[in-house]
């Protein structure tokens, strides 16, 4: 059963068409990536999922409920979460402080209360942070708790804003390069951590990621785009072996050349 | 150097994180309380009075700062304009009681009013960003100073209004015979304004408040609702502000168009970031340097013989605000912050440890 739907969208800017005709669903339960060279449109997918851009003609539904009639800030209360490519943390807080903000589509209290700090407030305060620690356990960030974030070294920040994302209690996770910058051992991390995600949380994975051989470990199913418009769908393997995304990354001569080499960074 | 060994989720949601603190803040807090018969004690008569209404002259501009401070350090929106709020919540208040209300109904009333207003003008300010929301709230600001003009059957015109007298708890709030009531009045308001600023600090709306501030982008995908939460920060502000005007203009005794001109604006902007934009302690500390720099200027002028040199204050403040963007962006509190773990890690810290960190860049903006 499809979780996300997006159906025939089309996005332009000016004169030109960033996302063509793109139709393609994400099943629940399943880690989907889109790959594709730079400027195929994959984050601006992401964009339009999340209500910042308006495509100009298609559907995009999430759960039978049809996404573009939901704002940009009600997309996260239907329980989609998402990190961004370079990374949008909240700088001049802590850690925990990122992450309960993840709970912001939780908060039951109302602003009379917050003020006085009375009725709910302390309690609500408490399951916020319960929820939080779980997810600092998950993702091992004990250590970083009460850091700013302005001091933190990026292999962290990038975690940081998995966790904030995880912090939601998300159904749908949108990551934009997971493992872009990370160090060998990190990308390693991030592969358990996703596959962590899907297992134990039942959460479905869609991610836009360059690094062919994380995707090819840990995707049931891959779409490779080139400007704007769909190239080849399917398992990792038939998707890095399709003449036409040989083509697109690597020009027509280079086919012969490269035919065999699955799995390595492209 | 102390550790905190938490044992519980609430040693991080209680105001204090140990007794230490607790115990320092509950030390302050008496001593403001005992500080009329301090002063009664070390000056003696007149001039302890002198310095309370100094000092209650400190806690009002606090009260006006911490309004400030909640939308510009806290959520971010520079805000030109709240001379124009304190002005409306002043005249509010002085209407309110000549409808025969008491006095603290009147004053909280004023606020409240003054907060739903300017959650009302923010509505179409807060589309705007930057530059163009500075230029918005100043225009609000000299707005303000011919509405007051113009509204003369409720504002006195440019004659203005004599701040009524009034009772509080039974004693009557006259400034020159009762400076002590006004200290507390002031100080009471200044903890209030404290305590639910401090409150939402450490709620989910305080925290979005510092989201919108740091990204607003991703502020929208976890949930808040920017525009609502920009509102409610202008509002709640407002009515700090709106509190803080009220007691400043009664505190003068008399109030017209000129007690709120723009100039207290950017004053009230000056002493933000001269304490520290984002802290509330960054509003105390630049009140008082706003409040007792024209009396220190004036007895180091006295002190060196010469009659008082017009332009003088302006000049200073303005050297003041320069060397503090230039030399210490974090205002007075973050130079404490420095010093205290300067003197915690001593001998081992290091010069580069305040060094800013690069920020990484962010995400093209989507607009």
């Amino acid at each position: 059963m499809s979780l996300l739907a997006l159906e025939n969208v089309t996005l332009k800017f000016g004169g030109v068409t960033a996302v063509n005709n793109l139709s393609f669903s994400v099943n629940e339960g399943e880690v989907f990536a889109l790959v594709g060279p730079n400027g195929a449109g994959k984050s601006t997918v992401f964009n339009m999922i999340s209500r910042f851009y308006r495509p100009v003609r298609g559907s995009i539904t999430f759960d039978g409920q049809d996404l573009l009639t939901k704002k940009a800030n009600e997309v996260a209360s239907l329980g989609i979460a998402r990190t961004f490519q370079n990374i949008e943390l909240f700088e001049r807080a802590t850690v925990l402080q990122n992450l309960l903000v993840g709970r912001h589509r939780h908060r039951k209290t109302m602003l009379i209360e917050e003020m006085l700090f009375i009725g709910r407030a302390r309690a609500e305060e408490r399951a916020h942070r319960l929820a939080v620690e779980e997810v600092i356990d998950f993702l091992d960030l004990q250590a970083y708790r009460d850091k700013m974030i302005a001091g933190l070294p990026y292999g962290v920040r990038k975690v940081v804003e998995l966790a904030r994302a995880l912090a939601t209690k998300p159904r749908m996770l949108l990551l934009d390069e997971p493992a872009s910058g990370l160090s060998v051992e990190e990308t390693q991390d991030m592969r358990w951590w996703i596959e962590d995600i899907r297992r134990q949380m039942g959460i479905t994975v869609l991610m836009v990621e360059h690094d062919m051989g994380l995707v090819g470990k840990v995707c049931d199913r891959v779409l490779a785009l080139a400007d704007g418009a769909k190239l080849a769908e399917g398992t990792p393997a038939e998707v890095q072996s399709h003449p036409a995304v040989i083509e697109a990354y690597l020009g027509t001569s280079a086919i012969s050349k490269t035919a065999n080499a699955k799995g390595e960074r492209v | 150097m102390r550790f905190h060994f938490k044992t519980s989720y609430d040693h991080d949601i209680r105001l204090f994180p140990d007794w230490w603190k607790f115990s320092l803040y509950a030390t302050l807090v008496l001593v403001m309380l005992a500080l009329p018969w301090i002063f009664q004690g070390v000056f003696g008569g007149r001039t302890a009075g002198f310095y309370l209404g100094e000092m209650t002259n400190v806690l009002i501009w606090a009260v006006a700062g911490l309004g400030l401070m909640l939308l510009t350090g806290t959520t971010g929106q520079v805000s030109l304009g709240h001379s124009a709020f304190m002005a409306l919540g002043c005249f509010l208040c002085v209407n309110f009681l000549d409808a025969g209300m008491p006095f603290l109904l009147a004053f909280v009333l004023a606020g409240i009013v003054t907060g739903l207003v300017g959650a009302v003008i923010a509505v179409p300010a807060l589309k705007l960003h930057g530059v163009y929301l500075s230029i918005f709230t100043l225009a609000l600001a000299i707005l303000a100073d011919d509405l007051v003009v113009i509204l003369e059957h409720w504002t006195g015109g440019v004659n203005g209004r004599m701040a009524p007298d009034f009772t509080l708890f039974g004693a009557s709030m006259n400034r020159w015979a009762n400076p002590q009531g006004w200290y507390f009045l002031a100080l009471g308001t200044a903890i209030a304004v404290t305590l639910l600023y401090r409150n939402l600090l450490r709620s989910p709306l305080g925290r979005a408040f510092a989201a919108v501030r740091d990204s607003e982008i991703s502020a929208q995908a976890m949930g808040i609702d920017v525009a609502r939460t920009k509102t409610l920060a202008f509002g709640l502000s407002c009515a700090f502000a709106g509190l803080g005007g009220a007691l400043m203009g009664f505190f003068a005794g008399a109030f017209n168009n000129e007690t709120f001109n723009f100039l207290i604006s950017i004053q009230l902007l000056m002493m933000i970031i001269i304490g520290g934009l984002g802290f509330i302690h960054g509003a105390f500390l630049g009140a008082a340097v706003i409040a007792f720099l024209p009396q220190a200027l004036s007895m180091a002028t006295d002190f060196m013989g010469s009659a008082s040199i017009p332009g003088l204050e302006v000049g200073v403040f303005g050297a003041i605000l320069i060397a503090f963007i230039l030399f210490e962006p974090m205002g007075l509190y973050g130079r404490w912050l420095k010093l205290r773990v300067w003197l915690e890690l001593f001998p081992f810290a290091r010069r580069d440890m305040f060094r800013r960190q690069k920020s990484y860049l962010k995400t093209e903006r989507l607009r």
